[in-house]
């Protein structure tokens, strides 16, 4: 197999080769509408995107602050379905084999689709991973299965109150890569401190050799650069999500969206490659 | 198959059958885990229980009564009616009996800080009214549209000096309330504690809220025992989450004898679109920490709900009740607006007590089968709230103006 978990090895695997930590952006699928979307989607790696997350929009984002809520409002509003999701992967895929690309988003959506269905349709779509945020390791054995056999990671959350118990459980069957949730708190809303996502991730490093990204509380490139001082890779989502909605005219795409987020994408990834950096070894150790 | 007892959920897991569970962020899972713990610490407590009971009786007036509605049996002509006065409590229904538990319980677990969502506002005073009593700071999550139509609640909860935080998102009801509740207590890990108002969300709420409000059906089993010398033949509640449903219920699961009716809320009509049956008209799903019963869309999207009633306006219900649905020991039927404003009306003029929306949606019910059963029968209604709070409400679905 080529794609699925397997992309996800060989990019985190070539990065180590680098050196550098990746960078990942996220966005809603459909957002502000599907023909965006589709051509942010395929902008993503040429601006510096390493490997990609694309939310599934849901109608109660219980863990997602505002700008990520009206993200997938606008999205549904649009009428964006799971159906349209797939379909905007397998387009992205036709032209890039490499970028991993990992879908986001709450399990009711999928559930609905039927977990089976939805891991082979997702595998045949080009789909590499999948992080389904209300299912802790307690749930998500009916989605594990049908992963699995499609060749799909299921990667795991990992949030600073997990404490060491869990934090073994849910590593046990961990694949991919490990989501580590950097602030208590929901996505976009608290900016992390540095020192304290370091404590956290070293205590998750000790008990996996799996590539660990960071997310939810990254807001720029100054931040995203600082943290993949340490990190294996920097996920960014609401400063993105908030770049659309900035740039909408009259709730719509404006001339202004697509160049918006391009600008902000290539800053943010920038942001990560100088993590590395004789500077950033000096600032962040 | 046969079954020795239909009172053993919820399993380690949560789940009752199929429903039930724990679908919460990781960051959340850690703290459900301690209220859990917590909670079975607290059951196996002498001193608990006795707090609750004082607090149960000198606070909130408990026993409530088991009132025989002889105006309106004699008008049904049917079953001999009882309503059991929930809606007498401090604070004017049921809700009360869980914000006491659970505030109870966020005390000894040393949280200093109580956050809670809130649709017709009943819950949202009962939880602001004891964190009144316990010194507490109180944050309440309503949705936009529920405060404009609950205004009298809204300043009620202010005036016990709690924060009511409007809900702009989605559907700015309920549920919304809800998401964002459950947001604030991702944010606040560490002093804050979550009151949840019914039988839904993540294990260990579900159970843990129904045997708080079991009280209503302990109550109710000595009371008719002392009044008829022997056990009812009928129990009818309205479920919109089904907290009042379930206290009424649970003692009474095992005796299959007992026929159990729960009202859903059919809004404008089951076939307009525009209701809150999620049991009739819903199917299988997972939202708020729990898989149960949705209003949903094909793809997954959660439907707003609809009813006249506020309280009964959700798109979910408690997964006990999607498992009683579905093994059948539970009927779930429903009733519209129209015929809850007629019985509101007809409880009004022949008992002299104002029901609140919720329970008029019960009452609509008995008055559909009260008239077919013998007078012997004995059937037991919880009267769970009163309809101070919805007169506003009435008078604008009645066309009178105030």
């Amino acid at each position: 197999m080529t794609g699925g978990r397997d992309r996800i090895a060989r990019r985190f695997a070539a990065l180590a080769g680098e050196g550098r930590s990746a960078f990942i952006p996220f966005v809603s699928a459909g957002d502000p509408d599907r023909e965006t979307s589709a051509a942010i989607l395929a902008r993503l790696p040429a601006l510096g995107a390493d490997l990609i997350e694309l939310g599934m929009p849901f109608s109660d984002p219980m863990a997602d602050g505002p700008s990520i809520q009206a993200g997938g409002e606008r999205a549904l509003r649009a009428g964006q379905t799971m159906a349209d999701t797939l379909a905007m992967v397998s387009a992205f895929r036709e032209r890039d084999a490499d970028t991993p690309l990992v879908l986001m988003g709450y399990f009711n959506p999928i559930y609905r689709y039927g977990s089976e269905a939805f891991a082979a349709d997702a595998r045949a779509a080009g789909v590499d991973g999948l992080i389904v945020v209300d299912l802790p390791p307690e749930e998500d054995e009916e989605l594990r299965g049908p992963a699995e056999t499609a060749g799909l990671a299921l990667i795991r959350l990992v949030a600073p109150t997990t404490d060491d118990a869990r934090l073994r459980r849910i590593l046990a069957d961990c694949d991919g890569f490990v989501y580590y949730v950097s602030v208590t708190g929901i996505t976009g809303t608290k900016s992390a401190m540095t020192r304290d996502v370091a404590a956290g991730l070293a205590r998750v490093r000790k008990a996996t050799d799996l590539p660990v990204a960071v997310g939810f509380g990254v807001r720029d490139a100054g931040q995203a650069s600082e943290i993949a001082g340490f990190a294996d890779a920097v996920v960014v989502g609401s400063a993105i999500v908030q770049r659309i909605e900035s740039t909408l005219s009259n709730g719509r795409a404006g001339s202004g969206t697509i160049p918006g987020v391009e600008a902000l994408v290539r800053e943010l990834a920038g942001g990560v490659r100088n993590g590395r950096g004789p500077e950033a070894e000096e600032a962040g150790g | 198959m046969e079954r020795n007892t239909y009172r053993d959920g919820p399993d380690a897991q949560g789940r009752f059958g199929p429903f039930g569970g724990r679908y919460v962020a990781e960051t959340l899972m850690p703290l459900i885990l301690e209220v859990e713990r917590a909670w079975r610490a607290a059951q196996r407590d002498p001193a608990f229980e006795a707090e609750l009971r004082y607090y149960l009786e000198h606070y909130v007036g408990r026993p409530s009564p088991l009132y025989f509605a002889e105006r309106l049996t004699a008008h049904l002509g049917g079953a001999k009616i009882y309503f059991k006065r929930d809606e007498l409590n401090h604070t004017g229904a049921h809700k009360i009996n869980n914000t006491v538990g659970q505030i109870l319980l966020a005390r000894r677990m040393g949280k200093t800080r109580i956050i809670a969502e809130t649709g017709a506002g009943q819950h949202g005073v009962a939880t602001a009214t004891v964190c009144a009593l316990f010194d507490l700071p109180c944050v309440v999550y309503m949705g936009e549209t529920d405060i404009a139509r609950q205004a009298p609640n809204v300043f009620r909860m202010k005036l016990l000096g709690a924060e009511v935080v409007p809900v702009t998102s989605g559907s700015r009801t309920l549920k919304d309330a809800m998401n964002e509740t459950l947001r604030d207590w991702v944010a606040n890990v560490d002093d804050t504690f979550y009151v949840i108002g019914t039988v839904a969300g993540p294990h260990p709420y579900p159970a843990m809220v129904r045997d708080f409000q079991s009280v209503i059906g302990n109550e109710v089993r000595d009371q008719i025992l002392a009044a008829e010398g022997r056990l009812p033949d009928t129990l009818v509640a309205c479920i919109g989450g089904g907290s009042n449903a379930m206290g009424l219920f649970h003692p009474f699961l095992d005796e299959t004898g007992i026929d159990i009716h729960a009202v859903e809320a059919a809004g404008e009509g089951l076939d307009t679109g525009r209701h809150a049956a999620s049991l009739t008209a819903g199917s299988p799903g997972v939202l708020h920490g729990n898989r149960t019963y949705l209003l949903q869309d094909g793809d997954g999207q959660i439907q707003e709900a609809h009813s006249i009633s506020a309280g009964l306006d959700y798109p979910g219900v408690g997964p006990e009740h999607a498992w009683l649905h579905d093994v059948g020991r539970v009927r779930y039927v429903s009733v519209t607006d129209a015929e809850a404003l007629e019985a509101f009306q007809l409880c009004s003029r022949l008992e002299g007590i104002l029901p609140a929306l919720e329970p008029s949606h019960a009452l609509a019910h008995v008055a559909r089968i009260a008239g077919g059963l013998p007078s012997d029968h004995l059937l037991v209604m919880n009267m769970c709230g009163r309809g101070d709070k919805d007169v506003f409400t009435v008078a604008e679905a009645l066309g009178v103006e105030l």
